[in-house]
Formats: structure tokens, C-alpha cells, sequence
């Protein structure tokens, strides 16, 4: 901690375009030799480009990256990993049927004459390394037969085995066991004190305040702030990541009167249109309760990697589930299929557009009718007339621009692209429609269409449950709001509580851990 | 859209992809027909039609399950169980003989699918064990050439309707079948779509895996029907040789169709075409007294042709 105060890594003014998006704006960010540097920051905030800056996957556009006092400019990744800056991904990249050894000792191993691996030597070096990380175990087995954890720790002996100044890790508590993360933050601990710089990158805010020095924030591309941590409040750090000034938040919005309406209905109701009680995964989701009435938004709030979409998914039977069940209308789901939770009525509009919705290939007529096809057919035999007829409403409906409904879906824009699947779900008349981030990446306009057709959905009783990140989006959109953290709800925000400010307390809340 | 505009190097290459098959087979045609002797005989094209006859069957099915982003490597050895079930039950005469083929058939492509579809194995190595313990059951079964002078089967090899032989008949109306089944059918769409996008069919609630169990069994029926006609054909059952490496000429086929082999897209007729071009390319070079090595070069050129065109498409 105390050795000279010049940066060993330092980001000057750095910015990278990639086509259609600024994902870096003339970022800064020193990092300073022994401390442990948060880089926080939401979905699109820029975190892995800046990561791929340091390690050397992209070059950037403008800027310079100084390293240890001279301009840096890593042509690939392998040369930023032989100057001493090394990377430990969320998914360990290490080679799972090798032995711990070979893995850890992989390029450099001890060499006897003729040039042979000297296996007795390697052993006893790996067995020394990895003591000195407090992991005892067998290095001549296979990696993958060793715990996460484990495998976690090995990647960074690795990593700081080859002499790294720089170490740079990506969640990487995202699949360990707490006692694992323990042994984690007692390493990192030492990595600081013997004078290494590590990026963190994580959204567990305890995590942060727990073994962080310093925090960075970005937001849309730009460094939104950066300083000691200790001094920065929880709720200002939240505020600061999700874009929201504290002062500026205002209690109440602006279409409250259709909510009071529908609140009414909701308690008139027999039953919720889907229940579903104790969502449990290992590691994602741990006893999630969520209750939807037809006629009501329910918004889950909570920040990245709290187990929201997780919790879509697993409604959707599109997650396997280690426990906990879904009643659809008061009958109980087949979990773990996506086919009987949608003949059900329950539909999944997901995060991720390209690689979960569209079918690129196929035409907006086809991607339309896709999910209604059975419907839209007889005896096997699909009938172009009806697919012609809800094509032509939902396209007129969604004011779908294309420049005919045997285009292509994936030369359109993105938000004509979410309408398309908006299309496919309606077309089977859902009971619930779950919403993942609606209205990520597309134009204002499509946006404010979107979010004026869920409000018309709601009205006419379909059930819907709305995640996004977008606060406001959030606030104006839904009756009631489940705030999840660490895949739990930690709080459940209704009527005038359905407020930015109150959600970001209730997610900035000290994680309630009970040690025994 | 800016779309509309392509370079003309763009739009070639486009053309070529959509069309280049046809061409191609018409300008073989073509040289044939002014520089081959006696190539406009009947003769001449009844042979050619009725040797690249099983091959289009078996691409057919193939087509389809490249179209799911898989492969199946068994066709041949499915052929060859077909000879061998064929010749063990040809004394309960053909039809029920051909029956029993086409179960089988059937069961070898359950056996794939279901590894496919429902443990997870990849196609190219499911398929390959298939390729290798099917044709080990057939020898088991039949371990040396048999003869047979069942009238009705041999007619099945060797009579004509109108002057068609039937072994063309059945491949035409196949083909037409395929391409009904792509076109019009849910089923048809659902393995397009899942081609293109098996984690979007998925969560919109497509029954992806009986979808791609059954893409596996019409293969192998159609790999069957395809070992039946051959043998019939042939008039004896030959397992031991016979649909050797026939997945490599079916594959060229759907390659060479412009059917990609990323999925999502599935071309019957084209791969209908591509069965011909390279029969005609082998022919003509054999009239031309070119050895053997040359067809293969030249084939080797038109696959590169046809995945360069394909590629440049699908990464645009």
C-alpha cells in the first residue's frame, strides 16, 4: 500500500466506437499499484470494453493507455498477458481434463533432460503453490473434478504465477460456495500487499465495500465517478451506476390514474394469474415468491445478476429449478418446460433479443407466426390465409416498419425487431406476458410505443411482469414492484411506494447475513 | 433500405448462391449435348437418372437434417442394413420385405435422433457411431452377396412407367413431397426455425426435441427406401458394399444446393440439383476419357465454390 503512488495502469481519455454504439467516451482511470479498483457499472456501462482495452482484446480509437510510466499498446491478448496484466474470467478458461498441475505450471513447466517434463517437480510445485492460496488437494487430478472454487483459485495462482502486476477479475464470486468467496478475498488481500493492482468487477455491493479500496463507476460509456469507496454512501453508489440523481428523484409520476384502477381489480380477483412460490437454484435464485393478477404490472427491480431475468426464466420452465413450483390460473405447471408453460399462457419476451428471439433468417411474417403456428394451421398443413390475416393485424397493430412481411427480420431495426416478437407472443393470446428488458437498445420512439402498448395490455386484463433496469421505466410502468438481490425479494414496494428512491434503498439495503 | 443497392460483385455472388446449381447443370447440359457423342439418347439419360436416383433420396433426408445444424453420417450404413433386412425377409415376398426395410430404417434413425435430440450428443458423432455398429449389423445379418429372383422386387429395380423407370418416379414424387413438407407444413417451419435459431424455438415453445427426433427418422426411412431401390436394382443384397460413402455424396449435394450448413435454411430442389450436377460432371468426364482423380478434383472445386458463395451470405 505504501509503495509510490504512480499508477502502474492508467486509461487516458480512452474511447472506442463500435458500429452504432460510442461504448467508450474518454474514459480515465488510474489504477494504482496495491489497491483493489471496483469498476461498477450497469448492463452497456462500457465495464468489459475497458476490460478488453486493458487485456488487449480491442484497440481503442482514441486515447492511450499508459503502463508502468510508457504508452501501452497490446496487439492481442497474449501480450498484455506477457507484460504482467492478467485476466480471470467468470467461466474459469483453463483446460478442465488436465491435471491441477499442468494447468497451473501450463507453458512453463519444469523440464528435465531431453527436454521432458519433470512430472515429480511439477507436482511439488504446483502442491507448493497452491498452499500458499490455503488449497490443499491433489494436483494430479483433473481440474474439472475439483469444486469452482478451486478451479478459481488455480486460474489465479496462475495468473499471478506468470508475474502479473495487473490482475483483472470479472465476477469472479459469481458461481462460488461463501466459504469459497472467503478464501478468495483472504487472496486478493495478499495480492494488495504485495503490491499488485486488481480491477474487481462485481455487482455484489457487500462484496465491494468488503475488499475494495477505490470505485469506479460507469455509465453509457463514461466515467459517471471514481474515489475511495468507504466514503461513498450505498444508496449514492446505486443512484450513481443507474443514472438517477438522488435530489432529483420525485416521489409520484405522472399516469397514476390507470394504476389505481387496476390495483382495484387486482384485489377484486379470485386468484393471481400465476403464482409461483419458492424458486430455488443453486447459486441464482434462492426461494423467490412472485404473484402476478391478471390486470397487473408487476415490476422486478434489483441490479444486474440479482436473479431477475433468472426468475422470468424459471416461471418459463426455461431454467431448470432445483425447487419451487408455478400455478398458472391455480394449477400447478410441468416445470422445466418452456412448451407446457406457454400452452399454459405463460410467454417469455427475452433479454436477449438476437440470440433468444428472432430467427435472423426467416421473414417477419414466419417470426410472427412462429409460436402460433399450430393455431394458424390444419391437419399439419400450414394455411398462408391466416397467417396472412394476424400477420397483417399485429403488423398494423405494433406499426411494424418493414418493407414487407417477407423481409428478413434481422435487417430491421432493433425496435421493429421487438415488436416482431411482441407480435409472436399476442398472436397466441398469452394470459401473462413477461417482459425482459423491453426496451434495451431501442429508438425513443419504439420505446415510448412499447411501454404504451404494455399499459394497454394490462388494461385489458393480460397479466405482466416487467424487468428493466431503467428505473423510471420501471416506476411509471408497474402497480407493484419486487425488489430481488442475490437472487431473494427483498422488498416489496406497492402504491405510493413505487418510487425510484425507495426501490434503490431497498436494493442498497446491507445484505442481512447471518454468520453461525 | 441501403439494401437494395448491393455491389454488383454482391449481387453476383447472390445470384450465383440462389441460382448458380441451375446454371451450372445447364451449362453441362449444354457441352454435353454439342460436344458429346450420343448423349441425346434415351439410353444415355434412363442411366444417368436411375444411378443418381438413390443418392437424391438420400439427400433429401439429409437436407433436412443439416437444416436443424446437424448431420447424419449413418445413411449408408442404413442402406445397407435395408439390403440385408430385405434379403431375410424377401421370402414373405417384397412388399412386406420392403416393409420391414423401412422399420428398420426407422429404428436407426430413432437411435440417432434420440441421442441427438434427447442425451445431447452431437449429430456428427452420434451419426458416426450409427455409421460404423449399422453396418456391422447388417454384415451380421447378411454376410455375403445374396442373389434373389423375387419378381417383384426386381421389377421395382428395373421397370419403367411410360418409359420412366420407376426408381426416377419415386424420387421425383419424393422430392416433391420434401419440398411440400418444408414449405407447407408446421413441421416443415419448425425445423427451419429451429435451424435458425434452436434457443428462440425453444422459449417459444416449439417441441424441439420430438422435432429433431423425427428429422432423424425420416432419414433414415428415406436412407432405407433408398438401400431397398439400390439393391433391387443391383438384383442381389450386397450390405457389405453397398452405400459406401454415400453420406459424402449426399452431403456435397445439400452443399452444393446452397443449402448452408449453419441451418435455418433448407433447399430441396437445389440439393436435387446438386445430386445431378455431380453425377452429369462424372459422367461427362468419363465420356471425355478423363480418369477418375480428375472427377474428384473437379468435385472438390465445385464444394469450395459453392460453401464460398454460401458463406459470404450468411456472414453479412
Amino acid at each position: 500500500m505504501s509503495q509510490s503512488a504512480a499508477p502502474v495502469l492508467e486509461a487516458r481519455q480512452i474511447s472506442k466506437r463500435f458500429p452504432g454504439v460510442v461504448a467508450l467516451d474518454g474514459v480515465s482511470l488510474a489504477l494504482l499499484p496495491g489497491e483493489v479498483h471496483a469498476l461498477v457499472g450497469e448492463n452497456g456501462a462500457g465495464k468489459s470494453t475497458l476490460i478488453k482495452v486493458f487485456t488487449g482484446v480491442h484497440r481503442p480509437d482514441g486515447g492511450e493507455l499508459i503502463y508502468n510510466g510508457a504508452p501501452a499498446a497490446f496487439g492481442t491478448p497474449l501480450d498484455a498477458q506477457r507484460a504482467g496484466i492478467s485476466t480471470i474470467y467468470q467461466e474459469v478458461n483453463l483446460v478442465p481434463m488436465m491435471s491441477v498441475a499442468r494447468n497451473l505450471m501450463l507453458g512453463r513447466e519444469p523440464r528435465g533432460r531431453l527436454g521432458v517434463i519433470d512430472t515429480a517437480r511439477m507436482y511439488g510445485e504446483a502442491e507448493r503453490i497452491l498452499a500458499g492460496y490455503g488449497v490443499v488437494t491433489d494436483v494430479r487430478r483433473p481440474l474439472r473434478a475439483l469444486g469452482m472454487g478451486v478451479q478459481q483459485m488455480v486460474a489465479l495462482a496462475r495468473a499471478v504465477a506468470i508475474d502479473a502486476r495487473v490482475v483483472i477479475m470479472d465476477e469472479p464470486t459469481s458461481s462460488l460456495e461463501p466459504r469459497e468467496v472467503e478464501t478468495l478475498f483472504s487472496v486478493i488481500r495478499k495480492l494488495r500487499d504485495d503490491g499488485i493492482a486488481v480491477v474487481y468487477v462485481s455487482h455484489r455491493l457487500d462484496e465491494l465495500y468488503e475488499v475494495c479500496d477505490r470505485v469506479t463507476v460507469l455509465r453509457d460509456g463514461r466515467v459517471a465517478h471514481t474515489g475511495p469507496l468507504a466514503e461513498l454512501e450505498r444508496l449514492k453508489l446505486i443512484a450513481l451506476m443507474l443514472g438517477r440523481d438522488l435530489d432529483e428523484v420525485r416521489t409520484g409520476g405522472l399516469t397514476r390514474f390507470s394504476r389505481d384502477r387496476r390495483r382495484a381489480r387486482e384485489r377484486d380477483g379470485a386468484r393471481p394469474v400465476v403464482q409461483a412460490e419458492g424458486l430455488t437454484r443453486r447459486q441464482v435464485l434462492h426461494g423467490v415468491d412472485v404473484s402476478v393478477w391478471p390486470g397487473e404490472v408487476v415490476g422486478l427491480g434489483g441490479l444486474l445478476g440479482a436473479g431477475r431475468s433468472e426468475t422470468a426464466k424459471g416461471i418459463v420452465g426455461a431454467l431448470p429449478l432445483d425447487a419451487g413450483r408455478v400455478l398458472v390460473a391455480g394449477l400447478p405447471l410441468r416445470t422445466g418446460s418452456t412448451t407446457a408453460a406457454i400452452r399454459a399462457g405463460v410467454s417469455l419476451l427475452p433479454e436477449d433479443r438476437k440470440a433468444e428471439g428472432i430467427i435472423p433468417a426467416l421473414s417477419v411474417r414466419e417470426n410472427i407466426a412462429l409460436a402460433a403456428l399450430p393455431s394458424l394451421s390444419r391437419a399439419g398443413v400450414v394455411s398462408d390465409a391466416k397467417i396472412d390475416k394476424v400477420v397483417e393485424v399485429f403488423m398494423r397493430r405494433l406499426r411494424i416498419k418493414a418493407a414487407s412481411p417477407h423481409q428478413p427480420v434481422q435487417e430491421l431495426s432493433g425496435g421493429n425487431q421487438q415488436k416482431v416478437l411482441l407480435a409472436r407472443w399476442l398472436a397466441i393470446r398469452p394470459k401473462i406476458l413477461l417482459l425482459d428488458e423491453p426496451t434495451r437498445g431501442i429508438d425513443v420512439g419504439a420505446k415510448a410505443e412499447v411501454q404504451a402498448l404494455v399499459d394497454e395490455l394490462a388494461e385489458e386484463g393480460l397479466g405482466v411482469l416487467l424487468i428493466s433496469s431503467d428505473l423510471e421505466e420501471l416506476v411509471e410502468g408497474a402497480d407493484r414492484i419486487l425488489v430481488l438481490r442475490e437472487g431473494a425479494v427483498v422488498g416489496e414496494l406497492s402504491g405510493d411506494d413505487v418510487t425510484e428512491d425507495k426501490i434503490m434503498a431497498s436494493i442498497a439495503e446491507r445484505g442481512a447475513e447471518s454468520d453461525g | 433500405m441501403a439494401e437494395a443497392v448491393a455491389p454488383p460483385g454482391r449481387r453476383v455472388l447472390a445470384w450465383a448462391q440462389e441460382y448458380g446449381v441451375y446454371a451450372a447443370v445447364g451449362v453441362l447440359l449444354l457441352f454435353n449435348v454439342l460436344f458429346t457423342p450420343h448423349f441425346l439418347d434415351v439410353a444415355n439419360f434412363r442411366t444417368q437418372l436411375v444411378q443418381v436416383a438413390p443418392i437424391v433420396i438420400v439427400s433429401l433426408g439429409m437436407a433436412l437434417v443439416i437444416g436443424t445444424q446437424g448431420i447424419d453420417l449413418s445413411v449408408g450404413s442404413v442402406m445397407s442394413l435395408a439390403a440385408a433386412l430385405v434379403a431375410l425377409y424377401l421370402g414373405y415376398g417384397a412388399w412386406p420385405a420392403l416393409l420391414v426395410a423401412l422399420v428398420g430404417g426407422a429404428v436407426a434413425g430413432t437411435a440417432g435422433g434420440a441421442l441427438v435430440a434427447y442425451v445431447g450428443v452431437q449429430p456428427i458423432v452420434a451419426t458416426l457411431a450409427l455409421l460404423v455398429g449399422v453396418r456391422g449389423l447388417a454384415n451380421v445379418l447378411v454376410p455375403q452377396l445374396v442373389e434373389f429372383r423375387n419378381p417383384d422386387l426386381i421389377a421395382l429395380g428395373s421397370s419403367s412407367l411410360s418409359g420412366v423407370p420407376v426408381i426416377v418416379v419415386i424420387a421425383a414424387v419424393l422430392t416433391l413431397l420434401m419440398a411440400f413438407l418444408v414449405r407447407r407444413t408446421t413441421f416443415g417451419r419448425q425445423v427451419v426455425a429451429i435451424g435458425g435459431n434452436r434457443a428462440a424455438s425453444e422459449l417459444s415453445g416449439l417441441p424441439v426435441r420430438r422435432v429433431l427426433l423425427l428429422v432423424y427418422v425420416i432419414s433414415g426411412v428415406l436412407a432405407a427406401l433408398a438401400g431397398v431401390l439400390a439393391t433391387a436394382r443391383l438384383q442381389a443384397s450386397d450390405p457389405t458394399s453397398l452405400g459406401l460413402f454415400i453420406e459424402l455424396s449426399a452431403i456435397t449435394a445439400v452443399v452444393v444446393g446452397g443449402t448452408p450448413l449453419s441451418g435455418g435454411r433448407i433447399r430441396v430442389l437445389s440439393t436435387v440439383m446438386g445430386a445431378l450436377l455431380m453425377q452429369l460432371l462424372s459422367a461427362t468426364l468419363i465420356k471425355h476419357n478423363l480418369p477418375q482423380s480428375w472427377t474428384q478434383i473437379v468435385q472438390a472445386v465445385i464444394i469450395l465454390a459453392a460453401v464460398y458463395a454460401t458463406r459470404e451470405r450468411g456472414t453479412r
